[in-house]
């Protein structure tokens, strides 16, 4: 394509103002920029990336299962047959460790992204419609918020028996209300743009306005809430299953093998150091791309949680 | 106005609580078998007469009109696992351990937290700043329980400094109150450093400066007040942040608190207690967050006690 005057940079007419306002008028190849100038958040997202090759290629890396039980193995240090030891069953603690990326990474992605469905359409719909069943819907989240919410995951998980298909349901329901109020606020100001005016005034239905047109505008909040939520899901299962309510054995995430761990601090502190290891560097990776992206989505602080 | 808004957040609360009360409550009834199901099956007598003690036969709506009645009165029912102890008593009993440990945390957590957020502002980008980023980073990204086990390994095993269980007097305390506050030190830090930067951006501070105002208060009269306000908002979040994790630090530490004493009628099934102490919970954060509300305008005069605008 010929380059003609328009595409030429602003510097060519002369003044810096006009440099900046195009620049603002630019969000999006910006927002890339801004991430991939970021390196602590690239190194973030290379982080979960590892992890996530790790939950699915380790545990073939192994000569063990997870349920493996060898008590004349019992409680070994870290050598070249158990790279992480074993543990008070003589199980090997690598393929525990990486095979609870799986349940961790699992429970944190699934339950993510039922907050993020159920959210979207909920907000979404508020939003759009406003009136009456804006201020209905809205009300019913804010009661939600206002109740300490883990302790209904704790209940929830109590009435469903425990298991990861329960952990995914309660974890599911009870965190999407961040989700409803972030879309909603960014439909209401949508609204009123001009492209959503002129969609309405063709005729186009109200659900594809919402779902073609509005809701593609919203991937910036949506993504930033999404990266807060994944970790926040992970920590949830850690704490479910430390306090006994997690996956049942001999299935393991990093959360059980952690709880383990602590039990045997004294004796072998080692079997605490891989999942320990683990849960951090995932959360720290997830912290770093999540600054990163909400700097680069969400500069000037919008999003708010 | 003043009273209308103050109305509308005590109806609102109200509200709140009657919707914990019934969800809880229709939870703990929506669980398979009853609470008396055991392994071993009890003589159809006596499972019968423990069944008319509790009302365990009235309909569902009866049980629960006779439970909201007693919950008004604040009388969360008798404990299913140990027998002539009211879910009051436990509650009375525990609660001061567990409310000594949470405000600790919370003094700890706010304290150090802007102090160190402070810290870190005022010198941005020097090796201050960057441990202090790099360590409150570390801090949101590490679960409280191997913040724990961490503690207890370091000063309780290896140098035996601080007893690592019990609640028995301040040296007691000190791990358990580092464990707990060690999270929302960490969030309350990364939250002060961002507004601080933000804050001392502002115009007024340049007024202060040019005003020949030493850099010492043009921070403690100036900067301060604003910057700590989000840190007033997180408030009620931190709340409902240190209950949860006195569950951990309070089973870690074998500290007889509440927490402690949730977890365990969680194992034991113990149902009313689980209600109760739920319900006990709720209400706390849930006045906690009314409380924060309402003292936010007398702190930020720019927010004013009235509906905000539809937008």
């Amino acid at each position: 394509m010929k380059l003609t005057d328009d595409f030429l940079p602003l510097r060519a007419h002369g003044t810096t103002a006009d440099v900046t306002a195009e620049v603002v008028y630019r969000p999006r190849p910006n927002a890339w920029h801004r991430l991939k100038e970021n390196k602590l958040a690239l190194f973030g997202l290379f982080i979960i990336i590892c992890m996530l090759l790790l939950a699915i290629v380790g545990p073939w890396l192994s000569p063990y299962t997870y349920a493996d039980q060898n008590l004349a193995e019992a409680n070994q240090a870290p050598s070249a047959a158990h790279w992480f030891g074993t543990d008070t069953l003589g199980r090997d603690l690598y393929v525990r460790v990486v095979y609870g990326a799986r349940i961790s990474l699992a429970v944190g992605f699934v339950a993510a992204a039922i907050n993020l469905a159920i959210g979207v359409i909920y907000g979404g719909v508020a939003g759009f419609f406003g009136g009456k069943v804006d201020r209905l819907m809205m009300s019913f989240v804010d009661i939600l918020y206002g109740i300490p919410l883990l302790l209904y995951v704790i209940l929830l998980m109590v009435v469903l028996s425990p298991g990861l298909t329960s952990i995914f349901i309660a974890l599911g329901i009870a965190y999407w209300l961040t989700m409803a109020r972030i879309v909603r606020s960014r439909i209401v100001t949508l609204k009123n743009e001009e492209y959503v005016l002129a969609a309405r005034s063709m005729g186009v239905p109200a659900s594809r306005i919402l779902f073609r047109h509005m809701l593609p505008n919203c991937v910036g909040p949506i993504i930033i809430t999404m990266t807060l939520a994944i970790p926040e899901a992970i920590f949830t299962e850690a704490f479910l299953s430390f306090i006994g309510l997690g996956v049942s054995a001999p299935m393991a995430s990093w959360g059980v093998l952690a709880a383990e761990g602590i039990n045997s601090i004294r004796s072998y502190p080692f079997q605490l150091v891989a999942p320990a290891l683990a849960i951090a560097i995932t959360m720290l990776g997830f912290t770093f791309f999540g600054d990163g992206l909400r700097n680069a989505l969400d500069p000037k602080g919008e999003v708010k949680r | 106005m003043v009273g209308t808004y103050l109305f509308k957040r005590l109806i609102g609360a109200v509200v709140v609580m009657w919707a914990i009360i019934t969800i809880t409550f229709m939870l703990m009834h929506a669980i398979p078998g009853g609470p008396f199901t055991e392994e071993k099956k009890l003589p159809p007598q006596i499972k019968a007469t423990i069944e008319a003690t509790y009302h365990l036969n009235d309909p569902v709506w009866v049980q629960y009109t006779d439970y909201m009645k007693h919950v008004v009165q604040f009388d969360l029912g008798p404990s299913y696992k140990y027998l002539g102890r009211s879910v009051n008593d436990i509650i009375g009993e525990s609660f001061p351990v567990s409310a000594q440990l949470g405000l600790g945390a919370l003094v700890f957590a706010v304290i150090g937290g802007v102090a160190a957020g402070i810290g870190s502002a005022l010198k941005p980008n020097t090796w201050l700043d960057y441990i202090i980023t790099f360590g409150s980073t570390l801090g949101i990204s590490v679960p409280t329980f191997i913040i724990g086990a961490l503690l207890v390994y370091w000063l309780g095993f290896v140098w035996p400094i601080f007893p690592v269980a019990l609640w028995k007097g301040p040296a007691y305390m000190v791990l358990p109150i580092l464990t707990l506050g060690a999270q929302p030190m960490a969030f309350i830090a990364r939250l002060t450093r961002s507004t601080m930067l933000d804050v001392m951006q502002q115009e007024y501070i340049k007024t202060a400066r040019a005003k020949g105002l030493a850099n010492w208060d043009v921070i403690m009269k100036h900067a301060i007040g604003n910057a700590i306000l989000p840190v007033l908002t997180y408030l009620g979040p931190l709340a409902a942040a240190l209950l949860t994790g006195s569950f951990i630090v309070e089973t870690i530490f074998a500290i007889p608190g509440l927490g402690k004493y949730f977890v365990t009628s969680i194992y034991n099934r113990d149902y009313t207690v689980i209600l109760g102490v739920t319900i006990f919970y709720s209400a706390l954060v849930v006045g906690f967050n009314l409380l924060v509300d309402l003292l936010y305008p007398f702190v930020d005069p720019r927010v004013t006690m009235e509906e905000e605008d539809e937008s």
